[in-house]
């Protein structure tokens, strides 16, 4: 609601009523088979396409699935997942997906959050310049991934002729061959990618903060640094809390970025938990996939509910 | 007005707000450049920032050598059928989730926003068992009944929240007049929110547009494949190509930039209204 509010604020419409103007109200017969009609496909489509083969796919977790082999798909408990818990390979995409959200979602908060802190001041052609910044979100994270392919090219690739000429570095580095360097150059590509997602949402944050605190501010003779930490932080704290809960989640969930740039390549190095699952999927291994699937969203969930559990008491103490 | 800043803390302002935006631009710009010079050029050093010798010749490589033009009506057909069938259906339950309250409701919310948070490629391998006995594999068809799946829940919560800054009163009084309840809403609220209902179309069409896990796992066949499933093939490939690569990743962007340019401010709009509201 936020930035329609102040959106408006600034063409001069009328502002969006604070209430939602729903009608409480009893309806029947005709009415209520007309919008259970309405209602009827959305649910049906998702239902199908969506929950369905989502139950399916908990159900393979705890089975003998492979489509290379169809002749045995019997219930085998927990083995899948003592599987996977035994292979190297994706104990190291654990690993690897620890090191990517943390990574990735650091400097984008940073960025995100200052680039908000510079843009809540008006000024001219505001708008365009968001809308420019803008643009990495209509593209996709793996056509990103094959932007920054091209870009961190050991052979040709601007970055290391940029770096070269700026001398900071000698020779060319081989960026997505280089076990030592692949991570950092997805991560970069990453960080790049999300920024503008950070400084969208915080800076609807920030214009929903009332203007009479900062004077208050100002006039008790605060510097920015304490304004920072005194009025604007505790004022948008939940919205922060709640845009890096979903990143987090989204980050994990969104290999395919990887997937453009390295394949999980070189040696693995890049293969996160979900990038790691869709290939054993493409193998034709449901079961094993389906159990990876399983884990993420679980510990997901565990650290959804921590976090929030966490953010809490805070939130009462102010 | 927030308090003012010093000439030298606003220089400060704009120079980190250009560098980003120069961050930002760079990696477009560099890919369209690439696009357009002569494939000796593009392993010529140094590397060239500006190109003499402006060409199309990876342009003209791409679709001599691939299917790309075939690609690209895939992806053009199956986005805009499935970003259409999805708006509508989606329009349909938004308006009785902003509207009426039931006892379901909240578990119908919850079902939509759920999808959102796990990853839908748990479901890849059922997904593809299920349109395996429903013949729907490597069918075009079938992409575009996934493709309308997964684009509902968003959808509609998005439209839910336009729908939230249209007061009742004026489909009441189109009933009123004599109006079905579904003239109503087509005669009368459709074109109140028309920009809403056109970026959450836009938005659809460009998450299909950009969708790579579900059309490299439903599709095989080389006449059915959609963009983004035809780099991927690219990419598979020993040694890319990297002219007709970036040839093929201009075609792929240029489009979902110029819709999403005209419609992110709505897009913005309708996805904080539907999800950050109390």
């Amino acid at each position: 609601m936020a930035l329609t509010d102040t959106e408006r604020r600034g063409t001069g419409l009328a502002p969006v009523p604070r209430r939602p103007v729903t009608r409480r109200r009893q309806f029947t017969g005709r009415t209520a088979l007309t919008l259970f009609l309405f209602m009827v496909p959305a649910i049906a489509f998702v239902g199908m396409f969506t929950y369905y083969p989502l139950a399916n796919g908990i159900s393979m977790a705890f089975r003998n699935y492979n489509l290379n082999d169809l002749s045995d798909t019997s219930w085998v408990g927990l083995k899948n997942f003592s599987t996977l818990l035994h292979d190297e390979m994706f104990r190291g995409t654990v690993k690897n997906s620890v090191i990517w959200v943390a990574g990735s979602l650091i400097p984008q908060f940073l960025i995100g959050f200052t680039m908000a802190l510079w843009l809540r001041r008006k000024f001219r052609f505001r708008g365009t310049y968001q809308a420019l910044v803008f643009f990495p979100w209509a593209v996709s994270g793996f056509l990103i991934g094959i932007l920054f392919r091209w870009m961190f090219n050991g052979e040709f690739g601007v970055v290391n002729d940029l770096l070269m000429k700026t001398h900071l570095i000698s020779t060319p580095v081989p960026w997505l061959a280089d076990a030592k360097y692949a991570m950092f150059a997805v991560i970069i590509a990453n960080v790049w990618y999300g920024v503008t997602f950070f400084a969208i949402m915080i800076l609807a944050a920030l214009q929903s903060v009332p203007e009479e605190l900062y004077e208050a501010s100002a006039i008790d003779g605060a510097g920015k640094v304490r304004t920072l930490f005194s009025i604007t932080i505790p004022a948008i704290r939940t919205t922060l809390a709640l845009t890096v809960l979903l990143r987090v989640i989204w980050i994990f969930n969104s290999p395919e970025l990887i997937f453009g740039m390295t394949g999980g390549g070189p040696a693995n190095e890049t293969h996160i938990v979900t990038s790691y699952m869709i290939q054993v999927t493409q193998e034709g291994d449901y079961g094993r996939a389906s159990a990876m699937g399983v884990m993420v969203v679980f510990v997901l969930m565990l650290f959804a509910v921590f976090y929030l559990l966490s953010i809490r008491p805070r939130k009462a103490m102010r | 007005m927030i308090r003012d800043y010093s000439t030298g803390g606003r220089i400060a302002r704009f120079a980190g707000l250009g560098l980003c935006l120069l961050i930002t631009i760079f990696p477009l710009y560099w890919i369209l450049v690439t696009s357009f010079k002569e494939p000796g050029t593009i392993f010529a050093y140094p590397l060239k920032y500006w190109p003499s010798d402006w060409s199309l010749a990876n342009y003209q490589g791409l679709f001599e050598q691939s299917n790309f033009a075939v690609f690209l009506g895939n992806s053009l057909l199956v986005s805009f059928v499935a970003a259409a069938f999805a708006t509508v259906i989606s329009l349909l339950a938004a308006y009785v989730l902003a509207r009426f309250e039931f006892v379901s409701k909240g578990a119908v919310m919850g079902a939509f926003l759920v999808t959102q948070m796990i990853p839908g490629f748990i479901a890849l391998g059922s997904l593809y068992i299920l349109m395996t006995k429903l013949y729907l594999v490597d069918n075009r068809w079938g992409l575009i009944l996934v493709y309308v799946a997964v684009s509902i829940p968003l959808c509609t919560v998005m439209l839910r929240g336009f729908f939230e800054n249209v007061p009742a009163s004026l489909e009441e009084a189109a009933m009123v007049d004599g109006c079905s309840r579904l003239s109503a809403l087509f005669r009368v609220l459709v074109p109140v929110m028309t920009p809403g209902i056109a970026a959450s179309f836009i938005f659809n069409f460009v998450n299909c547009w950009n969708e790579l896990f579900l059309s490299v796992t439903l599709m095989n066949s080389d006449s059915n494949k959609t963009v983004p499933a035809a780099l991927n093939g690219f990419i598979s490939s020993y040694n890319i190509d990297w002219g007709s690569m970036s040839a093929a990743a201009v075609l792929s962007i240029v489009p979902t930039m110029v819709l999403f340019a005209f419609a992110s401010r709505y897009i913005v709009e309708g996805l904080t209204a539907g999800a950050v509201k109390e």
